[in-house]
């Protein structure tokens, strides 16, 4: 497939997730793909990085369920805090274990799992919908219900793949990738090569053919989030992005200059 | 430095997690020398020795399993922090349109139930020590906190071992004033008499610092 096919199978209203974390190993080729449709009102479920920082920018995130936004080497993500400011768009806060939990849910189709995270904080003032749930044990404890966070679709970004859909990631930290693609009705996984074979220790094959609906190949498709070994996280062009979204006219010129295209000619321009 | 590492005294086998880079620091000279089996991470996904060399894999899913089994013992900053140890990373101002967005909860609801929790605040000030955080990140002793062990500033070290478990001033920074801690913490604090001084590194501890914790000083840039 093409990023462009699998952003077509997508629908206004979804609840997208999208893997990796912060500003390592985000799919965005296909982030980008969804710059250039007409796709809107999504809800976007991740640990959020610069990926939910664009399409809070571009509009098509009207809510974001996430436990922070940040670039990493640039604590806070800069699109999503002026959105936040300004009111143009919601949030679903959660502990970052409480996200875990509720991928874990709906990938094992359970209604919830219980927790001890969210227990006396915000969390549960500012998402009344949220309960708690008493054990049936000797012990009584009061836990946080975290409710399954069912997804329409996952997008992720492997290192390697296969056409049948395995895909491998060859980093420091398989993040929640697998639990997203799990948690979610159809699975898109792109990565930075398509091989007939995999190879290499079998823990490295985090995602399974079951698990996926459709695979594109994206060379350096993460850019400019981390994706090592084959890349590390371009800092430089960071710092750009965020520089340009500190400011309307900078962040015009930067989506005019790097987003409005398709993804040969960002690549192009990122060289 | 020293009073950041002090925090980890006698906490044996736990995933030590410093938030920054003093506490960083603070985590590496405990386990260089009080705290020998503390483990250590680089922040990525790789348990550490004292010297940057792997001993272990530790990816976040197996972060957030130890943090839930309370085997774990983080210093975090805070934007906000009340009497009773509630801190704000989330935003300031009113959470539905907040003045300033920042980091957002991230794991903090989960560590302070499950496991030891400490924080590093490297300006104290009232606008940090306030009497209501904005969000509730880090839940405090009235909302049911697992153990707040200290809050290490630039100028002090506090923590919560009063009868209503509120915050104390238990040492002050040598050159610091109790005065000046009391007028930068925007609630009153229980103040011991007399209020020990914080202590100063040991010569032994100076030459690690200097030598092979941080011979570029970056620490110097921090305060």
């Amino acid at each position: 497939m093409t990023p462009d096919e699998i952003v077509a199978e997508l629908r206004d209203g979804m609840t997208i997730g999208i893997g990796g974390w912060g500003s390592r190993r985000k799919p965005m080729a296909l982030v980008r793909a969804i710059l250039c449709s007409p796709l809107k009102d999504l809800t976007i479920v991740s640990y959020a990085g610069p990926d939910v920082g664009l399409l809070v920018a571009s509009g098509q995130a009207r809510r974001v369920v996430t436990g922070f936004a940040s670039l990493d080497s640039i604590p806070l993500e800069p699109n999503f805090r002026r959105a936040r400011q300004a009111g143009t768009v919601e949030l679903t806060e959660l502990d970052e274990g409480m996200l875990h939990w509720g991928l874990m849910a709906a990938a094992h189709r359970l209604p919830f799992l219980p927790i001890r995270a969210g227990l006396g904080s915000g969390v549960l003032e500012v998402n009344p919908e949220l309960r708690t749930v008493r054990s049936p044990y000797a012990d009584h404890e009061e836990l946080v219900a975290m409710p399954a966070l069912r997804l329409d679709a996952a997008l992720v970004h492997m290192n390697r793949a296969d056409a049948a859909g395995n895909g491998q990631y060859l980093g420091p930290d398989p993040y929640f990738d697998d639990l997203f693609c799990l948690a979610a009705e159809r699975a898109y996984v792109s990565c930075e090569r398509i091989v007939p074979r995999l190879e290499g220790p079998p823990q490295t094959l985090l995602l399974n053919r079951a698990m996926v609906h459709g695979v594109t190949q994206t060379p350096n498709g993460a850019h400019f989030t981390s994706c090592v070994p084959d890349y590390g996280r371009d800092e430089a062009f960071q710092k750009r992005y965020a520089a340009a979204a500190a400011d309307p006219e900078e962040w015009r010129r930067f989506t005019q200059t790097y987003l409005e295209k398709d993804e040969a000619a960002y690549q192009k321009a990122v060289q | 430095m020293v009073a950041c590492a002090e925090a980890w005294r006698g906490d044996g086998t736990t995933l030590a997690s410093p938030m920054g880079l003093i506490p960083t620091l603070g985590a590496r000279l405990a386990r260089l020398t009080f705290a020998p089996d503390l483990l250590l991470t680089d922040g990525e996904a790789y348990l550490v020795d004292e010297d940057g060399q792997v001993e272990g894999w530790l990816p976040y899913a197996k972060v957030f399993t130890m943090l839930a089994a309370g085997r774990r013992h983080v210093m975090m900053g805070a934007s906000q922090i009340d009497r009773y140890g509630n801190q704000n990373i989330s935003c300031i101002g009113d959470w539905r349109r907040p003045k300033a967005q920042l980091l957002g909860v991230r794991g903090a609801p989960g560590n302070t139930v499950n496991h030891p929790v400490s924080y590093w605040i490297p300006r104290h000030s009232p606008r940090v020590f306030t009497g209501h955080v904005d969000m509730v990140c880090g839940v405090g002793y009235d909302r049911g906190a697992c153990e707040l062990r200290v809050v290490v500033t630039n100028l002090a070290v506090l923590d919560f071992a009063t009868p209503e478990r509120v915050m104390r001033l238990r040492s002050v920074h040598p050159e610091v004033e109790v005065a000046d801690v009391l007028a930068a913490t925007g609630f009153p604090l229980a103040v011991p008499d007399p209020v020990p001084v914080t202590r100063t590194p040991t010569a032994a501890e100076l030459d690690l610092i200097r030598t092979r914790i941080d011979p570029g000083g970056a620490r110097e840039r921090e305060l």
